[in-house]
């Protein structure tokens, strides 16, 4: 009799759980799905390829050819999030990069000052625009349309026309270098895999302990089978690509700069005042002004952090190419912006995730590496792509007026 | 129009409303704030379309049922609002015939469009070429463009919805002379007004609303116009337990402004607030009565950190000493809270959750060198979610879903988590039902009973009388008259408003 009654409050709870595993599934759809998408994409171009996506070389050039555009992402998204946008950094990326080339071929700079220089020009391009926009209120579109045209006219200037390189060697481990391994076997770098092992150890401690906080106060967590399968995944996919990365040549320093920087900002983004307060601005502005946030002061910084990584971008791309020519950069704005919104981030401000940005330049990079490889024309990439971003928004618009 | 009654959703806002105008009468429509009396006037003019209303409109001895405003312009019934509906951008020549531009097949014909404006603008007395930007204009002179644009229409009942709030005197005066002008030539007029004097002026007959009903008609050819009794109607109403008792506990003076002036940011030469003297005592609400555009907000907002205003001028004074509030932040530090009036707009971010809202305003609260302390700012969050009672599925809910009454209330938390000796409370509950009002009353009670000082601007007058221990009154940018609070009564505060000749 006792069993009979159990019987069915158990199963009033199991049912229960399992409803609250739907809702929950179905609020944060748009964070899993960024994640399922990317997934999806590169199995797709997987199969399309025969398997000649994930190969080790690939794999390495994939992340070589999409680090500028991620650096970039990472300061679009606070851009887009504070309601703004930035249209010129495609030609900051040429305008520094030529800076740094004449500087180091024409003047003998060496490497390390012409770095420093180039970064301090983004910052300096940064500022000026961030200037119009956040004290003079001339509107975002306009200045960085403005800075577009300009900065792209320096860098002709700059290079008289003509390309620049090759550069110091040092130069160019920037973006072509891998990690020195100290345990390197013939045909694997075993450093870069224990390193990447370590690395989804590190993961899985801190999610671990973050989740035990959380629920020591009560604080809204994942429900558990989805926390398990998130953190399991994602420490199987790390452990996977330094697999992959270690039966070529190991890690590139660009993965590592590109790893740190998406660490520092997804943090700074969600776990400082600083973040807190750009979501304010673009989140309410007049709400945010009103609370004592010097709202002007954050859309001017966001801006210059967008001039530095832009120029950070032009230093890795030019060190990519080993010249500077007078097309680098061209419509890299393009890419970024897609970048931020494929990544769930809103055209109307307040609203983006860093994680999201980076996953979203990934799956425009796969989308560019794998129909590269199909042999696609650039032409039907061009619409492939377009489609791919109008559907993203597409579902996010969807998605939040059904709610 | 007969038995007018018009609801919004969990509000009545007409109820057996009546009112009756005769031909060729200048019609004064006088209530208090929230009376009733543009709801009404968008009824008759067809920006609620008959079905959204009961009642009747008659116009001419006929039943009317209007769609939308082209169907009572059809029978010259137009509306001036508060707000102009002019396009600054463009002349005032294609404003007056906005939509109604004289042309054939398309093409505007401009010499007529010049022609028939010169004649309006003569009729009303504004002298300025057609082809000049609206936008040059101050605003006396729209107000004018916009009677010629219904004049243009062919008016026959023309409406003005408080045409003189925003004017000088000069203007004012020109205003009501073109009025009994258009009288003499046969136009029907309904005036909506606040001021005692133009009623005296040029009225006909007055109906008075209060609280969404008609409760009075005067026939000034046969009765002298009596302020007092349009006084007591506009306001007469009995105060009920609605407001939490309390003992006040008044210490001294916590906060003081003098000689307090600031300008509007579109005219700057000319002040807006002008030398307002104001103090609040530890532990004292102090109330501001005004209507609406007297300065009550714009004083308040350039006190907090100049946050309204240019040319903001004046000494304030904390515990007696010179205080800098030249910035919000500098104001937030100095203890200086303010609660918007316009919670969605300005006081919350409303995608975001109760938590984050909460500590909007105090971030460093919450941090250590920057670095955001979530489980602190989770206990915070749950404390104020406590302690002010707000109803929220958790705290990780977005503000949008909240009811008014709850919103206002994370507003409050956010204020209070950065520990305001003075808060300055704007419509502290506009649009917010009656029993969450009677939650608000007695929050800011306690607030006051911890010493704290309370400055409170609300347009519902039996609230100020309610809950305040003082209470001035604004009008036109100054202080008119102060009443303690068991003295104020609504009339003396309205007789204060009606009387003050704005100088």
């Amino acid at each position: 009799m006792d069993i009979a009654k159990q019987a069915p409050a158990h199963a009033a709870t199991a049912a229960a759980e399992r409803l609250e595993l739907l809702r929950f599934l179905k609020h944060h759809l748009r964070d899993y799905g960024m994640l399922l998408s990317l997934a999806a994409i590169m199995l797709l171009f997987q199969g399309l390829t025969d398997g000649t996506l994930l190969q080790p070389l690939n794999i390495t050039n994939l992340i070589l050819q999409n680090s500028y555009i991620v650096v970039m992402a990472l300061g679009m998204l606070l851009v887009i999030v504070a309601g703004h946008i930035d249209l010129s950094v495609g030609s900051v990326v040429g305008f520094v990069g030529a800076l740094a080339a004449v500087l180091m071929v024409n003047h003998d700079v060496g490497p390390v000052p012409a770095a420093l220089i180039g970064l301090a020009a983004g910052a300096l391009i940064g500022a000026a625009q961030g200037y119009c926009v956040a004290y003079l209120h001339i509107p975002s579109f306009i200045v960085t349309l403005a800075g577009m045209l300009v900065f792209k006219g320096l860098a002709l200037v700059l290079l008289e026309g003509q390309s620049v390189g090759p550069f110091p060697e040092a130069f160019q481990l920037l973006s072509i270098g891998f990690l020195p391994d100290p345990i390197r076997l013939p045909d694997l770098a075993l450093g870069s895999l224990v390193l990447g092992c370590a690395a989804a150890a590190a993961m899985l401690a801190l999610a671990v302990r973050a989740r035990r906080s959380a629920a020591a106060l009560a604080l809204p967590s994942e429900p558990w089978p989805m926390f398990a399968l998130r953190v399991s995944l994602s420490c199987a996919a790390l452990v996977a690509l330094s697999w992959l990365l270690a039966l070529y040549k190991g890690l590139p320093n660009v993965l590592l700069l590109m790893g740190v920087l998406t660490l520092v900002y997804a943090f700074v983004a969600e776990r400082t005042t600083l973040g807190r307060r750009v979501y304010a601005v673009g989140g309410n502005e007049k709400a945010a002004r009103l609370s004592g946030i010097k709202t002007e002061r954050v859309s001017f910084y966001a801006f210059v952090n967008m001039g530095v990584l832009s120029a950070l971008a032009g230093l890795i791309f030019a060190a990519r190419l080993n010249t500077a020519t007078p097309k680098a950069g061209l419509g890299f704005e393009l890419d970024v912006i897609a970048a931020c919104f494929i990544g769930g981030a809103s055209a109307s401000g307040g609203v983006g995730k860093v994680t999201g940005a980076v996953i979203g330049a990934f799956v425009m990079g796969v989308m560019n590496n794998g129909m590269s490889i199909m042999g696609i024309g650039i032409d039907y990439q061009q619409i492939i792509k377009g489609l791919v971003l109008l559907a993203a928004v597409f579902v996010d618009v969807y998605h939040k007026a059904k709610r | 129009m007969r038995g007018v009654r018009k609801t919004f959703p969990g509000v009545v806002a007409l109820d057996r409303v009546d009112l009756s105008v005769r031909q060729g009468d200048i019609h004064a429509v006088v209530g208090e704030n929230g009376a009733g009396k543009s709801t009404l006037m968008k009824v008759l003019s067809g920006v609620y379309p008959h079905g959204s209303y009961s009642g009747d409109i008659v116009f001419d001895g006929a039943v009317r049922a209007f769609d939308d405003i082209a169907d009572s312009e059809a029978l010259g019934i137009v509306i001036i609002h508060q707000e102009l509906a002019l396009v600054p951008q463009m002349s005032i020549a294609e404003n007056i015939f906005l939509g109604n531009e004289p042309a054939r097949a398309g093409v505007i014909d401009r010499t007529a469009l010049a022609t028939r404006t010169r004649a309006l603008l003569a009729q009303v007395g504004l002298d300025a070429a057609p082809d000049t930007l609206v936008g040059e204009l101050g605003v006396g002179k729209q107000q004018l463009v916009e009677i010629a644009k219904a004049l243009s229409k062919k008016v026959r009942l023309l409406i003005l919805d408080e045409p003189t709030a925003s004017l000088n005197d000069e203007d004012s005066d020109k205003l009501l002379t073109l009025l009994l002008r258009l009288r003499a030539q046969g136009v029907t007029a309904i005036l909506i007004t606040h001021k005692l004097n133009e009623i005296t002026r040029v009225a006909d007959a007055i109906t008075t609303l209060r609280d969404g009903a008609t409760v009075d008609w005067i026939d000034c050819r046969t009765e002298a116009i009596s302020e007092e009794r349009i006084i007591r109607s506009m306001v007469g109403r009995d105060l009920s337990d609605r407001y939490p008792p309390r003992t006040p506990r008044i210490g001294p003076t916590l906060f003081a402004v003098r000689g307090w002036c600031a300008s509007h940011p579109n005219h700057p030469e000319r002040d807006f607030i002008r030398d307002v003297d104001l103090e609040v005592k530890a532990g004292e609400i102090v109330g501001i009565a005004g209507l609406m555009g007297s300065g009550r907000t714009e004083l308040a907002m350039s006190i907090f950190g100049r946050a309204w205003g240019v040319r903001v001028r004046g000494h304030a004074f904390l515990d007696g000493a010179a205080v800098d509030l030249s910035t919000i932040d500098q104001a937030v530090r100095q203890g200086i809270a303010y609660v918007t009036e316009d919670r969605k707009g300005a006081g919350l971010i409303l995608h975001q959750d109760v938590r984050r809202n909460t500590t909007l305003a105090n971030l460093a609260g919450v941090a250590r060198a920057g670095v955001l302390d979530e489980p602190r700012e989770q206990r915070i969050a749950l404390d104020f979610r406590h302690r002010l009672n707000i109803r929220c599925a958790g705290v990780d809910q977005p503000v949008v879903h909240l009811s008014g009454g709850n919103q206002q209330k994370v507003v409050l938390a956010k204020w209070l988590f950065t520990q305001p000796r003075l808060l300055i409370l704007d419509e502290p509950t506009r649009g917010i039902d009656v029993g969450a009002k009677y939650e608000i009353y007695s929050i800011i009670g306690q607030l006051a009973a911890e010493g704290r000082g309370i400055l409170m601007i609300s347009s519902d007058m039996p609230e100020l009388i309610g809950m305040c221990d003082r209470i001035c009154v604004m009008n036109e940018g100054r202080l008119i008259a102060e009443f303690n609070g068991a003295a104020a009564t609504q009339e003396a505060i309205m007789r204060a408003i009606m009387q003050d000749g704005g100088h």
